[in-house]
């Protein structure tokens, strides 16, 4: 923890960040994010293994762009979420400092994007074995059961989009929801409204789903509704060989065309 | 109306259950669904759960859905018609909410019934009757004590339980409403013992801000933007404090139709929400978060007890249990109490 | 019998279409129901919230002076999804109304006293009710003056209400247009209202000034105003904010603890200097 928060000192001293997103202690022996500006508020930072939240929506929150050079401590989801981000077009250098963490608590400081991507190709990531359990479950129904299931966990939702809030890929600052001309997607959270809503949103992550799991750790009524977005990263690998989050370039296969693609019915 | 003191044995709510069903009442209890606990529609006390601090979600649904149909109409060559109906609301019973529940849906209350009359509202109060249930334990996310309120509020229930030690129920009929339903089930009811200290039962909850000199206090702080940036910089402006809220009734309105037919719909909505007040010019006056979590404090602590005179806020600790990046109200009351002016 | 529903719209019938400007019309609405139409009242400043089955409402102030009985009339620019909606109409079809809504210009307490009203473009509207109203009443009022002014003279809107009141000999009107808004044959002035305001050098002794127009034109327009005497008990304006409910339930239309369709829209200076900038 020391490591770190002298780490963060060292941002802010040297320049490198003028604000060093990271966590500390939050209600209850909860973690929270905090946004360290002063160098003397650095002590305030810890890291431990209940520190899961992905603190990347911070890179795209507008109030927090505004105190300037971003730094941020980074687990690998996190780094996953830089990579994406930049590859979109949303990130780069002169905005964000990325400071890896890896589960022991040592730090990797990345010079610049490169370095993080290089250092992201390295790794492994398997999601989480509880999740990828629960998806093969669904995956063994039956369209009726799963279609009850979803019916099911869905009717609970009421449309607070603590789930798209929480996600760093959700940045659109108008979102499909907020378009009433046509109204895409029904406001209200009746039947037709949770599952068009959740539907989209499934589709909309596509490919850039770097499965950090935060989406359900936010919904308020616990619904597995990254199960969901999790899923579709999983079809991702599985049907263009794709993980979202390890490459600069944009090559995500909703989003990118090339020539060669074997599917015929565009040429 | 005083309240009148009685008693029920644990074993036989299930026949008051059977008599408030058996009368054509819906009844929504707190049930248990793994980690959660929520309002659902219950037939016996076997499926309600009662060993818990506070349910997730409020239970103001039962009069504040969170989709309601406002009209419904029809199109026909160039004609338009309204659906002319009789709306007859199910009676329900809300049994199980905190007194902190109860006290906020007085303020509900008040909201939909000061100056216009709001129809659909009042159409589904009239036939909802309020069971409370005393607390007699509390978290560090509780603080109704701190917005005028006590573990063993009757304000706002037309009965009030409080649990006994031996398992039983002190029973506070509070309201005529209160009355009616024990009546209807009167045999099911003793006398209570006169040596039953209600106030030895309940949660202790000491006052952690002063809550009549909140008004004066946050109103001081309107202009510091420094503030509410701090406050809100972790915010990410989702709606889930306002909708598990038992006081929380911003709403928006939808026309959806499909084809010759169409309803107008009131939803639930929220100021955090960025586009909340968005003009269509463009314009939004809160167009930053510290703007928005500001209102959402200002409305709850200064604008709806000047204009209506009730609590915004009941202190039953839901948004800061609920809340995805642990925003705790109650932290940042605490925070605008020692701000200096 | 159905249930009371405060919700429920009246049915209109659009009579007449009148386009003002590009993509601002004004609609006069009859209610299909008579009975309804014979009992409505409403007064000057008061607003309503007009539907369009299947997409929504809007909020429009009424727009129409309350002396003139059987009919409303709104005006509004195409803009978003009920106003385009709205702009596909034509005589004959229906939509709905809600109201009236919201306080009203205190003209009672105006009688014996000039009238100063100042409008910019698409704000004329909200001010179009009172105006009419005082000149119905001319004879309660003593000096009426118009200043409105728009970005080009085609987006002047009333322009045939701008010729009557202009020939009126109980009314001074001075119309504007921004500089390089005006076409060859202009000949009103060229200015900014608060520019022109300036040069006409209003006298605000026993003079009550009624202001609406885009928050630039107001924030230029009172210092005018201040620097002739005018207090912010005389200056009243109109306010707009996002609305749903229109009766102050839906929580969105607030500045501080006053809600725009409630407490308002209209409001005098001394209350304006009140409330926090959020509108």
């Amino acid at each position: 923890m020391e490591a770190l928060q002298k780490k963060a000192q060292e941002l802010l001293t040297t320049c490198r960040a003028n604000v060093v997103i990271g966590y500390g202690q939050g209600s209850d022996d909860k973690p929270r994010a905090i946004f360290v500006t002063d160098p003397a508020g650095a002590d305030k930072l810890i890291f431990n293994d209940t520190c899961k939240q992905n603190l990347g929506v911070y890179l795209m929150k507008a109030e927090v762009k505004k105190l300037g050079k971003m730094g941020i401590f980074a687990t690998k989801p996190v780094m996953r979420t830089v990579v994406l981000l930049a590859s979109e077009n949303q990130l780069t250098d002169i905005d964000v400092t990325v400071i890896g963490v890896n589960e022991d608590g040592s730090l990797v400081d990345f010079e610049n994007l490169q370095a993080l991507e290089n250092h992201v190709k390295t790794i492994t990531f398997e999601p989480d074995p509880a999740d990828k359990a629960k998806i093969e479950a669904i995956e063994k129904m039956t369209v009726e059961e799963r279609w009850a299931y979803w019916q099911d966990q869905l009717s609970k939702c009421f449309k607070c989009y603590a789930c798209r809030s929480a996600c760093p890929m959700c940045y659109c600052s108008r979102c499909t929801v907020e378009c009433n001309q046509p109204q895409w997607i029904p406001v209200p959270s009746h039947h037709l409204g949770n599952f068009e809503w959740h539907m989209m949103r499934a589709m909309h992550l596509v490919g850039r789903c770097i499965e950090c799991g935060e989406c359900g750790r936010a919904c308020p009524l616990d619904l597995p509704v990254h199960l969901l977005t999790q899923k579709m990263a999983a079809d991702a690998r599985k049907d263009f060989g794709w993980q979202a989050g390890m490459s600069l370039k944009l090559e995500n296969p909703l989003s990118s065309f090339k020539p060669d693609d074997k599917e015929s019915f565009i040429k | 109306m005083t309240i009148e003191r009685k008693k029920i044995k644990k074993e036989s709510l299930g026949q008051w259950f059977e008599k408030m069903t058996a009368a054509g009442n819906r009844i929504m209890a707190p049930k248990r669904n793994k980690k959660q606990v929520c309002f659902e529609t219950v037939t016996s006390p076997a499926e309600v759960a009662f060993d818990y601090v506070q349910t997730t979600v409020s239970a103001k649904r039962a009069v504040f859905p969170p989709v309601e149909e406002m009209l419904a109409y029809k199109f026909a060559d160039k004609e338009t018609k309204l659906e002319e109906k009789e709306i007859k609301p199910q009676p329900t019973v809300v049994f199980g909410i905190r007194p902190c529940d109860a006290d906020a849906f007085v303020t509900l209350y008040e909201v939909f019934s000061r100056d216009y009359k709001d129809d659909l509202f009042l159409n589904r109060w009239e036939q909802t009757t309020f069971i409370g249930i005393s607390c007699i334990q509390a978290d560090s996310a509780c603080f109704c004590t701190s917005t005028g309120g006590n573990p063993g509020n009757t304000k706002g229930s037309d009965v009030l339980l409080t649990p006994l030690k031996n398992g039983d129920f002190l029973v506070e009929v509070v309201t005529e409403k209160g009355k009616k339903i024990v009546t209807a089930a009167e045999n099911l009811f003793s006398s209570a013992d006169s040596d039953i200290d209600k106030e030895s039962l309940l949660a202790k909850l000491p006052n952690k801000f002063e809550g009549k000199d909140m008004k004066a206090k946050i109103n001081a702080q309107f202009d510091n933007e420094a503030l509410w940036s701090r406050q809100s910089m972790r915010c990410i402006g989702c709606g889930a404090c306002a909708y598990v809220c038992p006081t929380c009734q911003c709403f928006g309105i939808e026309d959806e139709r499909f084809g010759s037919k169409g309803k107008r719909i009131r939803c639930w909505d929220s100021c955090c929400f960025g586009l909340f007040t968005l003009h269509t010019s463009g314009h939004n006056p809160r167009h930053t978060q510290w703007q928005r979590w500001r209102q959402r404090l200002m409305h709850k602590f200064s604008y709806e007890p000047d204009n209506l005179g009730v609590p915004g806020c009941v202190g039953c600790g839901r948004c800061s249990r609920a809340c995805p990046t642990d925003m705790n109200i109650l932290e940042h009351m605490l925070e605008i109490a020692e701000e200096k002016a | 019998m159905s249930t009371p529903n405060l919700y429920k719209p009246y049915i209109m019938r659009v009579d007449k279409i009148t386009e003002e400007a590009p993509d601002v019309r004004t609609f006069r609405l009859v209610f299909t129901n008579e009975e309804e139409g014979k009992n409505f009242e409403f007064k000057a400043g008061q607003f309503g919230e007009y539907s369009i089955f299947g997409e929504g409402e809007c909020t429009f102030c009424i727009a129409s002076s309350p002396t003139r009985k059987g009919y409303i009339e709104c005006t509004y620019r195409k803009a978003g999804r009920v106003t385009s909606a709205l702009a596909r109409l034509e005589e004959g079809d229906l939509m709905g109304f809600r109201g009236p809504y919201g306080n009203t210009f205190p003209i009672d307490e105006w009688k014996g006293k000039n009238l100063l009203f100042i409008a910019g473009g698409i704000a004329l509207p909200p001010m179009r009710c009172v105006i009419w109203n005082a000149l119905d009443l001319r004879e309660y009022f003593k000096d009426v003056t118009i200043v409105y002014g728009a970005r080009t003279v085609d987006d002047l809107v009333y322009k045939h209400e701008l010729e009557e009141w202009g020939k009126r000999p109980d009314v001074k009107l001075v119309t504007t247009v921004d500089p390089g808004g005006e076409t060859p044959d202009w000949k009103g002035e060229i200015g900014f209202v608060p520019t022109v305001l300036d040069k006409m050098a209003p006298r605000s002794e026993n003079t009550i000034a009624i202001v609406c127009g885009p928050p630039i034109m107001i924030k230029f327009t009172f210092p005018v105003l201040d620097k002739y005497g005018f207090t912010p008990e005389n200056i009243y304006t109109t306010l707009e904010n996002r609305m749903k409910c229109g009766i102050g339930k839906c929580g969105r239309c607030n500045v501080g603890k006053y809600f725009v369709c409630k407490d308002g829209p209209v409001f005098t200076f001394t209350q304006l200097k009140e409330l926090p900038p959020e509108y």
